[in-house]
């Protein structure tokens, strides 16, 4: 499915085989919970440095791209959309917004620390 | 990932010509590393050195821990380095099978299914005499000798040189799946395509010194021809940035080799008012080129 990066253009191979993934699933050549080649494998097909398809496949993760499944390889996500670090930082602003609200209201960072925990163990105990 | 390979002010000198000045450089765990330079830039003198064929003039280095000159630690590198000499010196009175059989014998963690594998590859006659292979051939069966070893490190001294394409894409897929398993790879080679499609780390050797040593991702980000007009004519020392490794002014008209920092000297041009600016990636060809002549 992947062509062979050109090796000698001034774009790194990395990068060549990042955007050749990204448009096989814009163009549904790929699509969600599809399962790429393995490293070895791919590596091997398109004769470029292991390391390299490594980098690929992590990046595409944490850019939520791909999924990587331990033991079992690297997938088409399912749920796409927003990268991590873009939900972390619009989650932040939340937090921030949220934060100056509560103390404008007048509370302090003890108090508000206290309810935000206690918000925290109510949710992910009840799961 | 620690280093595999590490040399301290490495220095050898022949008489009075000094064939290596002072490297110091580290191969990391399991990277696929190039070593460039010209012929009798010291890459030889350098391998040959850290196999213990000669003995450094000064300096110190280790292969997985064990100094090179010392004579009982250097055999435990042997024991665990594959090496492909450049010269691919094989003993020409045996045949193909003879030879195999004969080098097996000494490494424990010969690959038998491996070996097998290449030989069908690689389309060797086993009944053929060593002398009577032609060159492409030869090299085919030195590879093979070092591939099928096992060993944790290898070390090939120009591995494609006499190689039709065909046999060189064949030994670069071999190369990129025994890294894939975890073997960590130091190669010379004068072919600059085939290193920047398999090598993850470039070092650069000239007139026995280190001129370059990094990932080749960086290189090959950050190395650029940057091109600017100037609406006043500039001075050299308004170039003065780290990341700039060389300009030439011809008017109002800079030309500025980078080799890091590209964000901070884009940025730092364009506080000059610089009214056209253009940026080129550089091969590694060029940046090779480069780096020799900038010392001749």
């Amino acid at each position: 499915m992947f062509r062979k990066p050109n090796a000698s253009s001034g774009v790194p191979i990395y990068v060549q085989l990042k955007e050749q993934i990204r448009h096989a699933i814009e163009t549904g050549s790929l699509a969600a919970g599809d399962q790429l080649p393995g490293i070895r494998g791919l590596a091997e097909n398109l004769v470029i440095n292991p390391n390299t398809v490594i980098k690929v496949y992590r990046e595409l993760e944490n850019e939520g791209v791909l999924e990587i499944r331990h033991g079992l390889g690297a997938f088409v996500a399912t749920r796409r959309g927003r990268s991590k670090p873009e939900e972390m930082r619009d989650a932040q602003q939340l937090v921030r917004e949220f934060v100056v609200m509560l103390k404008d209201q007048g509370l302090n960072a003890g108090e508000i620390r206290r309810l935000f925990e206690a918000e925290l163990i109510t949710e992910f105990q009840r799961r | 990932m620690g280093a595999v390979i590490e040399t301290n002010e490495l220095k050898k000198t022949y008489g009075r010509q000094e064939a290596v000045k002072g490297l110091n450089l580290a191969v990391q765990d399991g990277s696929v590393c190039a070593f460039l330079g010209q012929n009798g830039a010291g890459k030889s003198s350098t391998i040959k050195m850290l196999l213990g064929m000669i003995h450094p003039t000064s300096g110190t280095g280790s292969i997985f821990g064990h100094k090179i000159d010392n004579e009982r630690e250097s055999l435990l590198i042997r024991q665990q380095v594959a090496f492909v000499a450049e010269d691919k010196r094989l003993y020409d009175h045996m045949t193909v099978a003879e030879i195999l059989r004969f080098t097996r014998s000494f490494f424990p963690n010969w690959d038998g299914d491996f070996e097998r594998q290449l030989l069908d590859r690689f389309e060797l006659p086993l009944d053929r005499r060593v002398r009577q292979l032609s060159k492409g051939m030869r090299t085919k069966l030195a590879l093979l000798l070092g591939f099928a070893r096992g060993c944790r490190l290898l070390i090939l001294d120009e591995p494609t040189e006499g190689l039709d394409p065909v046999a060189i894409e064949d030994v670069l897929q071999i190369v990129v799946s025994l890294a894939a398993q975890g073997t960590t790879i130091f190669f010379s080679s004068h072919q600059i395509a085939e290193v920047e499609q398999v090598a993850d780390h470039v070092l650069m050797i000239d007139r026995g010194k280190l001129v370059l040593d990094a990932p080749m991702d960086q290189v090959k980000e950050q190395y650029r021809h940057i091109q600017a007009v100037f609406p006043e004519p500039v001075d050299e020392r308004d170039f003065r940035l780290p990341g700039i490794e060389r300009v030439q002014l011809e008017g109002r008209t800079v030309s500025l080799i980078s080799s890091r920092n590209l964000d901070l000297i884009m940025e730092h041009i364009r506080m000059l008012r610089a009214g056209n600016i253009d940026v080129l990636p550089i091969s590694l060809k060029e940046i090779f080129l480069e780096k020799v002549k900038a010392r001749s």
